[in-house]
């Protein structure tokens, strides 16, 4: 679409289609939200042993806007993830939800904002998607920074939290069609984004950065079949020393703790004996 | 001296917004611990409907951009301003709340000043040139203490963990600036605002949040947060289903509240609502079920069914103010 020569672009999809995307999309491997996160009494990480792992959230909500913008125009999905080779959990997930190919970085140790986006911006340089999507925020740092620090370091738009006027109910989503909107001339991309106080709608020019909030879609189930196929898509691997990129980290993490526990309070029978707790102990109405 | 630059943020209506008062306070704690002077930057259209209200809040200078494109905030034209201000005054600390323009805007601008940031922070440790963050990870499961390595360091403030900064105060100098603006690959189409007549929910002393227990009929709830003066406020599951505007969600991934009450109606508690509200200084439950986990950090949970309790609670209290 821009800037990217048609002979570099996968044909697997008709050409009947309007218009072809190529979307990358990341998929970081994070704790499952589902599981009760401890911190070690030294304080030196949390508690890893018997942890679930997953595909962080706001990710796989990409992937699966990346999977309805290509089956509307044409295109492929090539999804990213960056870490140890546990990481090719997570890309084949993508892969089994229908990504065509994935990229895994290799690189086991800390890891910051900067450096993942560093990284990121060598490989969108070497595959020249139209659009990056990626989630607002990863579920273990909540630092919702990498979007934003790629679309600096490309010099691209950004359109962040992107989400849409339908909810996840309506009939718009059961029909899966893609809340981002490209252009007719397929040269950029309206996204509606969930910002305090409502919804705000930008118009970026392609290739742009987007990140994922909760409502932008539900994200499907990998099939059987699915997950079938998926073992046999290509990962190709890189490292950051191939991409030239060094990650060492500038956020460095002193120590962790645990919040400060609060304490579970009484249960009372009855709303005479709510108010009047309010009223005289808690003194808030 | 060091400088610490603290980013105003206008709302729509052209006021400042309340969190900026919560991040001036944050950037003055910041400012005493690492002994540097406090500084406020506004990007705006019209800078003198707020300039007179900043310069009373503590800053040594406050500075001012005016131009057209400043209308509708947008990352591409924001950061590189912002970042042009910070070199040039040689800002070693940039920072402003976090609210949904402070989470767009501050990572893009700590990557233009090659610096390193954190998100949410709820306390500055430490003084001089050894200053740590403590923020929450883990949806407010483990609070870490991070130092950031790089020259000039970013970051975004929880707003509900600084006191807001007191108008009245020795008057800041008042300083124009002209930033190149850089032409914007994205444009502003709209904002479709959510007007309510209830106070905003990250402001409010009273905060009254509706779950899946509701199934979506939230009459009562605002009946109740009507009478209270209170913001209305909603799970993850209530903004999914399309039951109430989006921004009314509490947790990990909406708002951060720590009102002086807080009422869960039908909510179960899961720790990504818990991470949005734990810290409101009353927190009552009310919730069928009595094994839910919200029960475990309230204060006064009541074992009962929504429909029933909040009627009933609206009339007692009623009754109780006449
Ligand atoms: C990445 C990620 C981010 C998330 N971020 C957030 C977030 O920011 N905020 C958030 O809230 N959630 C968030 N969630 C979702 C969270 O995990 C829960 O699914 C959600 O909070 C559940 O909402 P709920 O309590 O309303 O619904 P449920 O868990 O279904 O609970 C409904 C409760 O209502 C009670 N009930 C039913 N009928 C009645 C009645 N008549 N009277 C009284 N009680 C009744 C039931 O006993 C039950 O406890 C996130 C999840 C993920 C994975
Ligand atoms: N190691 C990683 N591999 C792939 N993507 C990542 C990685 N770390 C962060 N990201 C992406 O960056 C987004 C924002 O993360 P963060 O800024 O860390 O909250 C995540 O939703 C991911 O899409």
């Amino acid at each position: 679409m821009v800037d990217v020569p048609v002979s570099c672009r996968s044909r697997e999809y008709p050409l009947f289609k309007e218009k072809d995307v190529k979307i990358l999309v990341t998929a970081k491997r994070v704790e499952d939200p589902e599981s009760k996160i401890k911190v070690k009494p030294d304080g030196s990480d949390i508690v890893r042993e018997g942890l679930k792992y997953k595909i962080n959230p706001f990710d796989e909500i990409g992937v699966e806007e990346g999977l309805r913008l290509v089956a509307k125009h044409g295109g492929e999905v090539v999804v990213v993830s960056i870490g140890g080779k546990e990481v090719q959990e997570q890309l084949r997930h993508a892969l089994a939800m229908g990504a065509q190919r994935a990229v895994w970085v290799n690189h086991t140790g800390a890891l910051d904002q900067m450096g993942v986006a560093g990284l990121l911006q060598k490989v969108v340089e070497k595959e020249k998607p139209d659009l990056v999507v990626l989630g607002k925020q990863s579920i273990d740092d909540d630092q919702n920074q990498v979007g934003q620090y790629l679309a600096e370091y490309l010099g691209w738009g950004q359109a962040t939290f992107a989400s849409k006027v339908e909810s996840l109910e309506s009939e718009q989503e059961k029909s899966k069609t893609p809340a981002l909107q490209v252009g007719a001339d397929g040269k950029t991309v309206q996204v509606v984004r969930e910002v305090d106080n409502g919804l705000a709608t930008l118009e970026c020019q392609l290739p742009a950065v987007v990140t994922t909030d909760l409502r932008l879609n539900l994200p499907r189930y990998a099939s059987l079949p699915g997950i079938m196929k998926a073992k046999s898509k290509p990962i190709e691997e890189l490292t950051p020393e191939k991409l030239g990129v060094d990650v060492t980290p500038k956020v460095q993490v002193v120590k962790l703790a645990s919040p400060p526990e609060r304490k579970a309070g009484i249960k009372v029978p009855d709303v005479a004996t709510l108010v009047d707790k309010l009223r005289n102990e808690a003194k808030v109405v | 001296m060091p400088i610490v630059l603290i980013v105003a943020e206008q709302q729509p209506d052209g006021n400042l917004r309340k969190a900026t008062l919560n991040a001036v306070g944050a950037g003055q704690q910041l400012a005493e611990k690492a002994g540097a002077e406090l500084h406020v930057v506004l990007l705006s259209k019209e800078p003198s409907k707020v300039s007179e209200e900043l310069k009373g809040l503590g800053a040594k200078v406050v500075h001012t951009a005016e131009a057209p494109e400043f209308e509708h905030y947008l990352a591409e034209t924001f950061a590189p301003a912002v970042a042009e201000l910070a070199k040039s005054l040689n800002a070693d600390y940039v920072g402003m709340a976090s609210t949904a323009m402070g989470k767009d805007l501050m990572p893009r601008v700590a990557a233009r000043l090659q610096a390193a940031m954190a998100t949410d922070v709820m306390a500055f440790n430490g003084s001089g040139a050894d200053i740590s963050f403590s923020r929450p990870m883990w949806a407010g499961n483990v609070f870490a203490e991070v130092k950031l390595t790089t020259p000039v360091k970013a970051f975004t403030v929880r707003p509900t963990e600084f006191p807001a900064a007191e108008g009245g105060q020795a008057a800041a100098e008042v300083k124009a600036f002209s930033p190149k603006v850089e032409a914007s690959r994205t444009k502003f189409v709209d904002f479709k605002e959510v007007k309510s007549a209830r106070p905003e929910l990250t402001e409010a002393r009273v905060v009254i949040s509706g779950g899946r227990g509701t199934k979506g009929d939230f009459k009562e709830i605002e009946a109740l947060a009507d009478l209270l003066g209170a913001a209305v406020g909603a799970s993850r599951a209530v903004c999914d289903a399309g039951w109430v505007p989006n921004d009314l969600q509490v947790g990990q991934t909406g708002k951060v509240v720590a009102p002086q009450l807080y009422i869960a109606a039908g909510i179960s508690g899961a720790i990504q609502h818990l991470a949005g509200m734990k810290s409101s200084k009353t927190i009552v439950a009310i919730n069928k079920d009595a094994e839910a986990p919200i029960f475990q950090v309230a204060d006064y949970g009541m074992v009962a069914d929504l429909f029933k309790v909040l009627p009933e609670l609206r009339e007692a209290l009623e009754k109780a103010k006449s």
